[in-house]
């Protein structure tokens, strides 16, 4: 029998040092029926995207607080490209200013949630974005 | 190159994503188990169980890079750890949270670590973790550790699937009624109290070696007693020691037979399951659901008992009647 779930990685990229908000996420899309892995505090785009490929996730949340968005998130995608897995739905939720979000879409990231979002909203997007074959 | 040749040859995403088709069970994946079991058969498989915290992912950690550098093999052993987690009963989703302990070899290309569910599965591990173990025991991990969910009560199911259960104790757990409850002693083949740093360190080791010496006499050299090692995974102290541990598990196992009685026991489990499971279904085949069902109801009427069903239906698929 075939048994397929959607893998999400969960990641914190950077030096601030609070992760409440990961771990809500990380929560909520297990509640809503995925498998999350968590890798917590302070991972480097290196270890985030070797994490992505050894656990061959379909999704990569990033959440940042620190404002160095602009630097984490297109070297992370850089390297998952680099890794062949440049098919990963990559998410971004924490503190982003408005005026960045289109940078980062027109860098390959899927859709970016401030601190107001649902989870509810997010796993349906996840949902949506995922090839129909990825069903749970 | 498909994707078993890319994983043999060594690219680390081909590995990962046959690992995937290998978890899902799916027709391609079933097919690379195939394929990759003459090679199988290699690895060192190390369990990591103990109740919930004791430190099973940070050792996990610790052992992972003490294998790496070993020096005992050149070039370098490739190590893997596979660590399974509990899926809700409820949603089916998990919290894979593993990983986080293991940082210090999450960087280094010679070690592979997967995350599990245990997708329903009780007994510490999912149902799928011996084949993904064969999966990355073919691609040339050894030794592979293996963590079983933290439930610290019915992690049975390592004990036949690894050669060696390294079982973890930590000070603070309820201590030696806990343990017996959980059968650790039985499981063991290695103990090691973890947390040696913490007050209480002390207490746990005694009570373990009291409970030892009454399920070891002195004299009585029927079973192996397992070694009682005390360690700080969050500084490296004693893990050493752990790792000869296990070294001297795979060589008391290689000499006296048991490396192979346990590779066989568990290879005859794996048939007999497969098999019966062909059998039912070839039975349900022959039979027609028209048969099957009624077989079902007069069971279900207590005409015939289940154990007279099963032997009529094997009389009439075997085709003696
Ligand atoms: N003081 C101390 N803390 C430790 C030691 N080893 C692990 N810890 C801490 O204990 C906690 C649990 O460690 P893990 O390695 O996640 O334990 P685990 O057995 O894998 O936990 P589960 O997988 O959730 O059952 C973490 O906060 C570790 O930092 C140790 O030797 N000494
Ligand atoms: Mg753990």
């Amino acid at each position: 029998m075939t048994d397929r779930k959607i893998r999400v990685l969960i990641a914190k990229p950077g030096l601030d040092g609070h992760d409440r908000g990961a771990k809500y996420i990380a929560q909520a899309l297990r509640d809503a029926g995925m498998e999350v892995i968590y890798t917590g505090l302070r991972q480097s785009p290196e270890m985030i995207a070797e994490a992505a490929l050894q656990e061959d996730v379909d999704v990569v949340g990033l959440s940042i607080l620190s404002g160095a968005h602009m630097a984490l998130v297109p070297r992370v995608l850089e390297l998952l490209r680099a890794n062949g897995q440049g098919n990963v739905k990559v998410f971004v939720g924490g503190i982003i200013p408005e005026e960045d979000i289109p940078a980062l879409k027109q860098a390959g990231v899927v859709e970016v949630y401030g601190p107001g979002a649902t989870s509810e909203t997010i796993a349906a997007a996840i949902r949506s974005a995922l090839p129909d074959d990825i069903v749970i | 190159m498909d994707l078993v040749e890319r994983a043999l040859a060594g690219e680390r995403l081909a590995l990962a994503r046959l690992l995937t088709q290998v978890e899902n069970d799916t027709p391609a994946g079933r097919a690379a188990l195939d394929r990759l079991f003459p090679r199988t058969g290699r690895a060192h498989l190390v369990g990591i169980t103990g109740a919930p915290g004791t430190g099973k992912s940070s050792l996990a950690n610790r052992l992972a890079r003490a294998f790496r550098s070993l020096g005992d093999c050149s070039p370098a052993r490739k190590v893997a750890v596979l660590a399974v987690d509990p899926s809700s009963p409820f949603t089916g989703g998990a919290l894979l949270g593993d990983r986080l302990r293991m940082k210090d070899i999450s960087g280094d290309p010679g070690v592979f670590i997967r995350s599990m569910a245990s997708r329903g599965a009780v007994g510490g591990v999912a149902r799928a973790t011996a084949a993904l173990a064969s999966v990355l025991d073919a691609a040339g991990y050894d030794p592979i550790f293996i963590e079983t969910v933290g439930a610290g009560q019915s992690e049975v199911e390592i004990v036949r699937l690894a050669h060696s259960v390294v079982v973890v104790d930590a000070p603070g757990l309820g201590d030696d009624i806990q343990a017996i409850k959980a059968g650790i002693l039985e499981i063991a083949d290695i103990l090691v109290v973890n947390k040696a740093d913490l007050p209480g360190a002390e207490n746990t080791l005694r009570a373990l070696e009291n409970m030892l010496e009454l399920a070891y006499p002195a004299g009585s050299a029927e079973r192996r007693r397992p070694p009682l090692l005390r360690a700080t995974a969050t500084t490296g102290e004693g893990v050493e020691e752990i790792v000869r541990a296990i070294l001297e598990h795979r060589a008391y196992l290689k000499e006296t037979g048991g490396w192979q009685r346990r590779e066989q026991d568990r290879l005859r489990r794996e048939f007999e399951a497969l098999l019966s499971a062909a059998l039912v279904a070839r039975w349900r085949e022959q039979a027609g659901s028209r048969a099957v069902h009624e077989l079902f109801a007069r069971i279900a009427s207590r005409e015939v008992s289940p154990s007279q069903a099963a032997e009529e239906a094997v009389k009439k698929t075997m085709g003696c009647e």
